[in-house]
């Protein structure tokens, strides 16, 4: 179906009466739950409603999923914005339902299929260690694996035990297509078993937690192809046995202006023309790239939907806020950090951090100090948040000129004195993130679980 | 240790990329800028598991890291014994959580079965019926270290270490679990005259970050003076100390989880 959109029947939207008379209960009691869950102001209410039905027919998922192509996004970062720029890039050709808005476990995905058109595809975001579930649920999908890495200290959440059930479910349930990250060793283990591959390079930069061979249990080291270009394509391979970077089908690189472009084998090069910023986000639309063309959609189009995404759940979002110009970023791990430093305005730009350690956050801030903060020196940076005094202490080690505030509106303007443009970088972690999008964007707050993403 | 102190002080961190999953590396850090604020060289060497390593080392650090890394650092290190060697030479080593575990003569793997730690310690670790002690873990160290001041940090381990007769503790625990039987740390007894010291401990934060004292304590064992005569650093300090009352603050208001507010739709959506 290369460039023409299949036509979908679009009757009757919301409409669920091809479903038995039990998913058409459960999915009736679901919203009536959620109804009731959302006056009693307890969020949008939707992941609530996804478990009394889930609870009430067990085989809800697989019964929604049953008749639709599904693909699945699942990472430790960037799931909710891969997810949202795949749907928005398979829109142009065709209906599609997404949970886009973070609610990845069943309960959530339960919930946004319900109310779907039957014959609209599921582009899913996926909690990590929810991808068996739904996958057996769903039947042969379009699996999409960006990264692996460490995140939430508090969960004894092993990284490696997440690749090896991966490979382990990779290896014996049927997939569609697995479109994969080449540069992420972890995700490689996990999903080289699988049938049909198509590996993305895309130059990423974090290895820090990857640098123990999943095969073998050696050294992975990581270079460079052409070392005169360090935002050319990297390779990697165990020093101690076979396992080595594939060759990619897709791979993210730099043209001569600087500009993002995605290669690929079978095709002419994609110049990206992306919103959105930092060289993740263009790794991330390399991955939807490759996924989308594999799911029958013209690239061209593709790229061209992919350039009008601005703010994914509210992150990226310019806000004003003390009349001060504030860029949302959200980072929840090491290597999330790590990308959202590279996403800064140039220096001195200063900086609003805020770390909390609730529950969704980990309640275990101690991984601060795998972030390169010393990246930060010469500018000045504020801290905000329950944790601030652990990113002061932090910062002060780093050598980063800071102080540290009580508020959204005092760190902001702390920063705002410093900044010459009236401009001001924010980056938050989960929770922290999620209490400053009530502040500013009640509306996007408002239709995101809290509760339903352990990360996103 | 004085008679081989060399004009930079050498730190060793031990495989980051086994025993770097808590931020633990964040103390070798620490401790090398509290050398350079106070103007004394430091060289930090990190060792990557494969890589051999050095005896020379003046303080090594070991952090803590999951089951399957831990069992082969300790395999990999009693091949080595270069960690033994720098010890009976007079080295210092601060070890967290399995790397506690690993130092102690004998800890258990992933199915229960007793693993051969370096024997640096008389301690050892097993597993029981508890749950894993995951939480926030304050201890007030015994009269005999004036000056140390509490210790704050976060503990996650499922083990419980005990100890020997030639082996002490910091002190009893007055928050979360330490080592079990109420009391967190190992250290030696008796400290031998010509060996150097092994501290092991189940905080992480990292332990140094949020415990300036303890920091200095290892530092005045490399440098063979009184912690009280090295240089203060009042800006780093007061920063800490911040961050300890707040912490303090959190334990008292019994937030052992370090949850500082839990609503009730946390409480409702916590299952997720």
């Amino acid at each position: 179906m290369t460039g023409a959109p299949t036509p979908h029947p679009h009757d009757h939207p919301h409409d669920s009466t091809h479903l038995p008379l039990r998913s058409r209960a459960a999915i009736v009691a679901g919203k009536t739950v959620a109804g009731a869950s959302k006056i009693a102001n307890l969020g949008s209410g939707s992941v609530i409603g996804g478990r009394v039905s889930l609870a009430l027919d067990g085989d809800l998922l697989a019964t929604l999923t049953r008749d639709r192509e599904v693909a699945i996004v699942s990472a430790t970062n960037g799931k909710t914005t891969t997810t949202h720029l795949l749907a928005t890039a398979l829109e142009r050709h065709g209906p599609v339902v997404s949970n886009s808005l973070g609610a990845n476990m069943p309960p959530g995905i339960v919930a946004a299929l319900g109310e779907a058109d039957p014959a609209a595809r599921a582009v899913l975001e996926v909690d990590e260690r929810w991808v068996k579930t739904v996958l057996q649920a769903t039947g042969p999908a379009t699996v999409l694996l960006l990264n692996l890495s460490r995140d939430q200290l508090d969960r004894s959440h092993e990284v490696r035990k997440i690749a090896d059930d991966w490979r382990a479910l990779l290896g014996s349930t049927p997939t569609r297509r697995v479109i994969a990250n080449a540069d992420d060793p972890l995700i490689v283990w996990s999903a080289e078993v699988a049938p049909e591959v198509t590996w993305v390079g895309t130059a990423a930069h974090w290895t820090n937690d990857a640098s123990g061979c999943p095969a073998c249990g050696g050294r992975i080291t990581f270079s460079e192809v052409d070392p005169s270009a360090p935002d050319g394509p990297s390779t990697w391979h165990c020093t101690q046995c076979d396992f080595t970077k594939p060759d990619p089908d897709w791979w993210l690189t730099k043209s001569a202006d600087g500009r993002d472009v995605v290669e690929r084998k079978d095709g002419p090069p994609v110049v990206l023309d992306l919103a959105l910023p930092g060289r993740v986000n263009a790794a991330n639309a390399a991955m939807v790239l490759a996924a989308a063309e594999s799911m029958g959609a013209d690239v061209e189009r593709v790229n061209a939907a992919l350039s009008t995404v601005t703010d994914v759940a509210g992150r990226y979002k310019v806000a004003t806020i003390e009349d001060t110009q504030v860029r949302m970023l959200l980072a929840k791990n090491p290597a999330g950090w790590q990308e959202a430093i590279d996403m800064l305005a140039p220096s001195p730009q200063p900086v609003v951090a805020s770390i909390n350690a609730r529950i969704a956050d980990g309640r275990d801030p101690s991984w601060l100090w795998d972030v390169p903060f010393e990246r930060l020196q010469g500018r000045f940076v504020v801290t905000l948040g329950e944790r601030r005094h652990d990113l002061a202490v932090r910062l002060r080690y780093a050598e980063v000129d800071h102080e540290i505030a009580a508020s959204l509106a005092e760190g902001v303007r702390l920063a705002s004195e410093r900044s010459g443009t009236g401009k001001v970088d924010l980056i938050a972690n989960y929770t922290a993130f999620q209490d400053y999008l009530v502040e500013v964007d009640p509306v996007t707050a408002d239709a995101i679980e809290p509760g339903g993403a352990a990360h996103g | 240790m004085a008679d081989t102190r060399q004009s930079t002080v050498g730190i060793v961190l031990l495989y980051p990329n086994l025993l770097g999953t808590y931020g633990d590396g964040g103390n070798a850090h620490v401790l090398l800028q509290r050398l350079r604020w106070r103007g004394i060289d430091a060289e930090l060497v990190t060792v990557d598991a494969g890589d051999p390593v050095p005896d020379s080392g003046d303080l090594y650090l070991f952090g803590g890291g999951e089951d399957g890394p831990q069992t082969e650092a300790a395999r990999a290190l009693n091949e080595s014994r270069a960690v033994h060697r720098a010890v009976e030479r007079g080295a210092t080593v601060f070890a967290v959580c399995a790397g506690l575990q690993i130092v102690g003569t004998t800890f258990a793997d992933k199915t229960g079965q007793p693993v051969a730690g370096l024997g640096l310690l008389d301690c050892q670790t097993v597993k029981t019926d508890e749950p894993r002690a995951v939480g926030e873990l304050l201890v007030d160290p015994g009269p005999e270290w004036p000056g140390l001041g509490r210790l704050t940090g976060f503990e996650n381990h499922g083990g419980r270490t005990r100890l020997g007769p030639d082996a002490a503790s910091l002190g009893p625990v007055t928050a979360g679990v330490g080592n079990g039987w109420g009391v967190e740390g190992v250290l030696p007894a008796h400290r031998s005259a010509g060996t150097g010291t092994v501290l092991g401990t189940y905080l992480h934060g990292p332990a140094l970050a949020r415990n300036p004292r303890l920091a200095d304590l290892l530092l005045g064992w490399v440098l063979d003076i009184d912690p009280a005569d090295l240089a203060p650093l009042d800006d780093a300090d007061h920063e800490a100390e911040l961050l300890r009352r707040e912490r303090f603050r959190a334990v008292e208001a019994g937030h052992l989880d370090g949850v500082a507010t839990r609503t009730m739709k946390d409480r409702l959506l916590r299952r997720n």
